[in-house]
This record gives C-alpha cells, structure tokens and sequence, in this order.
C-alpha cells in the first residue's frame, strides 16, 4: 500500500501510520532496526530497492529523507510504502524542499523506532563535516557511506580517517569481503612464509583496492604497490609475493576468479562482484563497530609501507600524489615485477 | 587445521566478516537420480557458488546407474539449479560450477565403477586441484550403505594411511530402524570411516528457527528462569504435514510416523528445547548437553495407555477428495504402519522432574505446522479467579519452526470496559515473511559444514542410539499388543486416542 501525504509534517505521519496500522491491519514484523537513508533526488530508486532486499534479512523501518532543491520554498512531503510494496519492512520517504533540503536529526526523531538500534546510510556520497550530518551522525549507531561515489580514492578515505568514529564504515571495503574470505583461506591452506609484498591492480579510483591492500600489507608486514589501470572502477588482481612464489588472484570478468599458487593446478573459484543489495545486507548484519575496518582506515592507512603508486592513466591524482610523499614511497621501484612490467603502464 | 588457522595473519577475532571457506574438495554424490539431490542438495551447491562460499576447484561428482556422460549429467544438474534454486541464475557462475561436474556411471557393487571413480578422483586431484580431498554423500537406501563402504574401502578411496587430504561420508535419515539396527549401520559406516569423518545430516538443525532455540533461551535473561518444573505445566512439540504419504510408499510402509520423524526431528527438538546450557558452540559441548538430556528421558511404564497411533482414511480434505493411506498405491490392505503417533515421555532429572513432554507427529493433519509449545502452570488467579473461565491465565510460549517462523506468547489481558474479566492475547513476533528466501537455505549450512569438517549441526551415533532407546520401547509395545491405528479424518488432528492419552492427564492439545 502506497499512501502520499502533501505539505506534512512528522508527527502527522507518525499519527497516519498508527492509522494505517488500525485500519487496514498492516501488520509489522518483528523490526530490529531503523535505517535511515539521505538520498539525493533522483538516484533514490536504488538504495531503496537495496534497502528493501535487505530488509528480507533484516527487518527495519526505513525512512528515507530526498533532496530537492534548496532554492524552492520549505515544504515536506512524504510517501508511507507498507506491506508488499515495502518488502518486509515499512518504509517513509521524506522529499524536503528549501530549508528541507538539509536532513536534520530533528525532522527523523519522531520516526524513529523506540530502542531500536539507529543505522545511517548515505548511498550518494560521504557527506561533508557540516553540523547537520554531525548531528544525524551521532544518533546513528552505524554510519554508512559509499566512498567509490567520489573522483579521488586516496583522498577521499584520507577524509574519512581523519573523522573516523567506531561505528562507521564504508561500502568500498564490504565489496572486498569476498576477496578477503578468499585470500584468508589461501594462506590457511598455504605452508607459512612470509610475504614480501603485495600488489593490487585495479581501478585507481576504486577505494576498495587501496583498502584490501592496506588491510593485506599492515597483516603480512609487507610493502604494498598500487596499480591502477583506467576502466570500471573494480579490484582486478592481488598478487601476495612470497619467497616461494606468487600467490595470484585474480577476476579478469564479474564472476569467476582464478587462483594460482606455486606447485597447484589453476584453480577457479565462484567469486561474482556483489551487488548493492547483497551489500547492505551484509552491513546490516552486524550492529557494532567494525574495528578491523577501523584500524585499516586509520592506523592502517598511516603506516602500511608504499612500494610504488603506478597510474596508467599518467597523472596521479592530488590525492594518491600526497598519499605517496607522506609514506615517502618511491614513484619508480628499481626492479618492477614481470607482470608489472607486462601491464605496460606509464609510470607516474 | 585450527593450529594453521591460528598462524595465519589475515584471521582476526575480531573480524566477523572472514567467514571460513573450505579447502578445495570434491563431493561424491551417491544418488544423482533421488528427489533429494534434485530438489536440495544440487541446488543447494549452485547457490552457495553463487554466493561466493564455495571453496576454490569446488568438484562435483555423480555416481549413479544412468547411462550418462559428463556432460548429460551436467544438463541434468542444470535443470535442477534453474528450477530450484534460490538464487538467481548466472551464466558465467554455472559455467565455473559446471567446470568440475563429472560423472561415473556404475551399479553399486561394480568394481570397475569404483575403479573409474578413483581414476576420475586422481583426474581432479592433478588436474582441477581438488588436493584429495573427498567427501562422500550417501543420498541412497541405507541397505546399500554397507556395499558402498565396502567398496570404497576396497578400492582405497576411504580413509587410508597413505591417504594425502581428508575423506568424509554424509549420510542421510533413518539411521536404522531400530537400536540394534542403527548400531549395525554405525559399524559398517565406522568401519571404513573414522567416526568424526562421519556426518548425519538431520536437515532440521539445520533450519535457522532450530537453532534459533538456543538463542531465544541463552542468549535472553527473562526466559530461562522460567524454563524448569516450577513453572512450566508440560511441553507439546508437534510436527504435522497436510499431505500423504503420496509416492514415498515403498519407504513409508514399515517404518511410519515415529521411526520416520519423532526418532530424529522431534526428539531433536526435544533436546534442544530441555538440554541445560552448553559450554560452546563447539561440536563436543552440544553433543554433550544433548546427549545427558536424552539420557534422562524416561519412557513411561504403561505404553500402550502412553501412546496413539492412527492412519489417516478417506474423505474430503480442504474442498478436495483425498484418497485413505489403504489406497494409497502399494500400500497393503492389513497395514499397521501408523501416519500418526502421539507418545508421552518424562526427563527424570532436576530442572524437568514431574513435566511430561508430548511428542505427535502425522500426515493429513490440519495444516502443515512444526512447532515447540511450553505450557506454564496456571496462575492462581486470587485477582480474576470468579469469571469462571478455567482456562485461563496459563501462558504459552510457542517456538513455530515452520511455517512462519517466530515466537508467540500467550498472555491474559483485561477485557475492555469490564471490572475483572480476563482474555488471552497473543504476543507475536515473526522473523519476517520473507526471512527464509534470503537467509541461506538448511541444506546450504549443511553442505558447507561437511566441507569446513564442522560438525556442531550434525548428531553423533550417540544421539541416535539414544533417540532409539527411547522410541524402541514403544514399538515393541506397540508390535507385541498387536496396536491397529486407530483410523482418523484427513484433516483432523489426529484419531481420538490421541486425545485421550491428554486427557488422562488433565490435559488437551493445543491447536497449532
């Protein structure tokens, strides 16, 4: 059931869905959390979809704040989704006009389930430090944001490391979950030697290729190399070099990963990128903080050893430029690997 | 493995993303053909690829009587991911699946099949990086089961010295038919495989609302406290099926309603609903607590009075005509196989002293509903005790295992506008309408345990020589007083002795 309400404001939609709730027997689930989603107008449809798949594991109420146009004059309406067009969990857009525009934790608290634990999403972006998401922020149990939105990787995690609260996290690094469930199980598998380093090859805007390999090279006490080629924004293969050999991974399409190790056949292995549904639904799994993800971005990004930042697409962004001279990672290695070399990459 | 687990620098406590992924293996399925392997377990392993769980080289081999090449069987195992499973359907992920399809044709004592099967194995191991690993799935009648073991063993594909990588052996329900035959069954199989390479696959734990009960009793402070004779009047646990016996007469005729789900699933649940806190998660303390609890079970003396049986007759079920378990197809006419049992047994021990637990199972019954209800005792009711309604105030906390998985709580609550009247209200919670689509299907866990060499979710031989002890003397009761089922209407709840083994009691059932 789809109910529209114009001009309105929170506390009569509350009284519309105890309503709704009275008169037409909509019934709740047993929900265990709100989400809380700042959408920009227009790109909204997606997250809500995902939001909607997740909540088939998760059951939440959702409420969805809409940007519009800070220019027009100040005016809420909304949407209630209940029942089957709201998957199993009910949902409330929020489109706010001039002063509106802003989420605020004021316009949400009205909503909010009692108790239930306060999940915020920013599907679009990593919003900026401004007073408003700070205060929607420091309601929200768990912060989501989505840093592959942005142009400059190293930049833009850089940011977030600098404000860092447990509780946030990033859906660049649920999207390395299945690469580190993979290599994890390699090294279970492998006999123990030490890694000398590793080397991620992905696109250079892709936030999760830096963080898987931050996370490998600060675990195996190695150095770390970046390459980044020009293409969809996607992590194409990590290479663990050991003295023993190279252990490969790598998934040249959208499913199927081929794993090479020293003295084993090729192994394949069904790995298909995730999508944002899957995503969400993972991060909704757990409530409390992510403290791997933590150290990653933080101390991780602050002391892992750089070997080299390689650009095919020549300039390297400001941001990977000042990632590099702060961990004084030289732009050229005196002997690069074969398989750099055979990627034929114009050195940064 | 722990010790390497415990060396490798990637795995974190903390980090409960890195879930474990097997080692490269091959699965050996025995019964291609089965209504199980296509509607489950085929299925089951396309959508755990689909999610990425699979380990790397993940081989699936076929071995059946068909006539039937790699890549027949290949097609065969595709019509089944595409109609049954959960997840959507991709081209490329199939193809790596398929990748590692073979298929060995052979009868089970042919000992040239087995001696294609280890060439195809070795073929895996070199080629595809299956690094020996092997887990047998026995989807077959438990007579071949001895055949089978032999030959792997004979042809040195079960577990050896010399053996590079692990060998595990899935087997399927009934695990005999009795204590002695289950003892046997175990000796064949333990023979040839050691017994923590053993896997009993009872799919009912592996369903989320199973093992949900352990969550809603220890991981809650409320409930526990009231979990024990003081409180609790008897506990119903009930499984019902509204359909026949439809095809499955072959297996169905002999065994019936208690051998074939209150041996396993109820008394599972029974277990799991009675056993005290277990220390972990870990396979040996669950096992531990389940098997003290089914230790302590007693059956009672006078069993006939203890017990019903019934088989379901003919007649009009929800608007169509359903045919008497007589006329079901090669079922004979002096039958005394039962489609329903209902049996009472007590746990003589501290915490359940005094509780009686009932256990019904059937087919036919009114609608298809799996379920734990702890009844408590009656309030006294100083307060509200003159409106006269005796059945009143004794709360219910009900575990629906399916369908429509949840909790449900039954409550008294005033009746509005009255000085004292009371009603019960329930309280109810559900995990969702669409909570079993997203969440990983039993059969999925289950083969993901095998391969991991978890066994938490799997009963060990002594649960089931325990399950038998207690289900044995009810069938020699029932088999030396010569007990006809009583015949009772599809779509009912049971035949009416049913009833009265309640109502000796003081009790009724509840109706789920």
């Amino acid at each position: 059931m789809i109910v529209s309400m114009e001009n309105t404001t929170t506390s009569a939609i509350d009284k519309k869905l105890s309503q709704l709730r009275d008169q037409h027997g909509v019934v709740t689930l047993g929900r265990v959390l709100t989400l809380v989603i700042l959408a920009q107008a227009g790109h909204s449809e997606a997250a809500l979809e995902a939001a909607n798949f997740a909540s088939h594991e998760h059951p939440c109420r959702i409420i969805m704040h809409v940007a519009h146009s800070p220019a027009e004059s100040t005016r809420l309406d909304a949407q209630l989704r209940m029942g089957g067009d709201a998957g199993a969990s009910e949902v409330i857009v929020l489109h706010g006009y001039g002063e509106l525009s802003e989420p605020s934790e004021t316009l949400f608290s009205a909503l909010l389930l009692p108790d239930a634990p306060i999940v915020a999403w920013w599907p679009h972006l990593v919003p900026g430090a401004t007073p408003t998401t700070e205060s929607i922020a420091g309601i929200a149990h768990r912060r989501i944001t989505d840093s592959a939105r942005h142009e400059d990787a190293f930049e833009t995690l850089s940011d977030l490391s600098a404000r860092y609260v447990p509780g946030d996290t990033d859906l660049a690094w649920t999207r390395v979950t299945n690469w580190r469930i993979q290599l994890a199980a390699v090294l279970d598998q492998a006999e123990p030697s030490p890694v000398r380093e590793v080397v991620v090859e992905g696109s250079g805007r892709s936030p999760s290729v830096i963080l898987l390999g931050t996370w490998l090279a600060t675990r195996l006490g190695a150095q770390v190399s970046f390459l980044n080629f020009p293409g969809p924004r996607r992590l194409t293969r990590v290479t663990l070099v050991r003295d023993d050999g190279e252990i490969v991974l790598e998934r040249p399409g959208r499913a199927v990963a081929m794993l090479r190790q020293p003295g084993q056949p090729d192994q394949q292995i069904a790995m298909p990128v995730r999508d944002l549904n899957a995503c969400v639904a993972e991060e909704l799994r757990r409530l409390d903080p992510d403290e791997v993800y933590g150290e990653v971005l933080t101390s991780g990004l602050r002391e892992v050893r750089v070997a080299r930042i390689v650009d095919t697409a020549g300039e390297l962004t400001p941001g990977a430029a000042a990632f590099l001279a702060s961990h004084g990672g030289g732009r050229q290695d005196a002997s690069p690997e074969p398989s750099v070399a055979s990627a034929g990459e114009v050195d940064a | 493995m722990p010790d390497k687990t415990a060396r490798n620098p990637l795995r974190d406590q903390r980090d409960r993303r890195l879930v474990r992924v097997a080692a490269p293996s091959a699965l050996v399925l025995f019964g291609v053909t089965g209504d199980l392997a296509k509607k489950k377990l085929l299925p089951a392993m396309y959508d755990l690829a689909n999610r990425g769980l699979l380990p790397p080289s993940f081989a699936l081999v076929g071995f059946g009587r068909r006539d039937w090449s790699h890549d027949q069987f290949r097609d065969v195992v595709r019509e089944s991911v595409e109609s049954y499973a959960r997840t959507p359907f991709q081209e490329d992920v199939w193809r790596q699946f398929a990748s590692g399809i073979r298929f060995v044709r052979g009868e089970f004592d042919d000992d040239q099949a087995y001696e294609a099967l280890k060439s195809t194995l070795k073929e895996l191991d070199v080629h595809y990086g299956t690094r020996g690993n092997h887990a047998f799935y026995l989807s077959i009648p438990p007579k071949a089961f001895e055949t089978v073991c032999h030959k792997l063993a004979d042809h040195g594909l079960a577990h050896h010295e010399k053996a590079s990588g692990w060998r595990r052996v899935v087997i399927e329900k009934p695990f005999g038919h009795d204590l002695e035959s289950a003892a046997e069954l175990n000796a064949i199989v333990e023979r040839v495989f050691p017994a923590d390479s053993v896997f009993r696959i009872d799919h009912y734990l592996g369903k989320e609302t199973v093992q949900n009960i352990l969550a809603l009793r220890f991981a809650n402070q409320m409930f526990e406290p009231l979990w024990n004779a003081r409180y609790v009047d008897h506990v119903q646990i009930t499984m019902a099926e509204d359909i026949g016996i439809g095809s499955r007469a072959g297996y169905y005729d002999g065994v019936g309603a208690a051998r074939d789900v209150i041996q396993n699933h109820l008394l599972q649940l029974l277990a799991l609903t009675a056993m005290e806190e277990p220390l972990s998660f870990d396979a040996h303390h669950m096992r531990a607590e389940k098997a003290k609890v089914l230790a302590a079970v007693v059956v009672p003396g006078d069993r006939a009075a203890y017990s019903a049986l019934g088989q379901y007759d003919g007649g009009l079920q929800g608007g169509q005509h359903v045919k008497a378990f007589h006329q079901e197809q090669d079922i004979p006419a002096d039958s005394r196989t039962e489609t329903y049992a209902a049996l009472r047994v007590d746990i003589n021990n501290r915490r359940w002293a005094g509780v009686p637990f009932y256990l019904r199972a059937g087919k036919r019954l009114g609608r298809r509903v799996t379920e734990v209800a702890v009844q408590f005792k009656r309030s006294p009711n100083l307060l509200f005790g003159d409106n006269g309604h005796e059945d009143l105030g004794q709360n219910v906390i009900v575990i629906r295992i399916q369908p429509d998985e949840g909790v449900t709580i039954r409550l008294g609550s005033k009746v509005p506008g009255t000085q004292s009247e009371i009603r019960d209200v329930t309280m109810d919670f559900g995990y969702g309408h669409s909570f079993t689509e997203s969440s990983p299907e039993a059969y999925e866990r289950l083969i993901l345990d095998v391969l991991l060499g978890e066994p938490p979710l799997f009963p060990n031989h002594e649960e089931v020589e325990l399950s038998w002890r207690i289900l044995d003397p009810f069938e020699e009761c029932w088999a030396a007083q010569e007990i006809m089922p009583e015949p009772y209407a599809p779509g009912s709840w049971g035949p009416a002795g049913a009833d009265e083994l309640l109502a000796r009691d003081g009790r009724v059932w509840r109706r789920p």
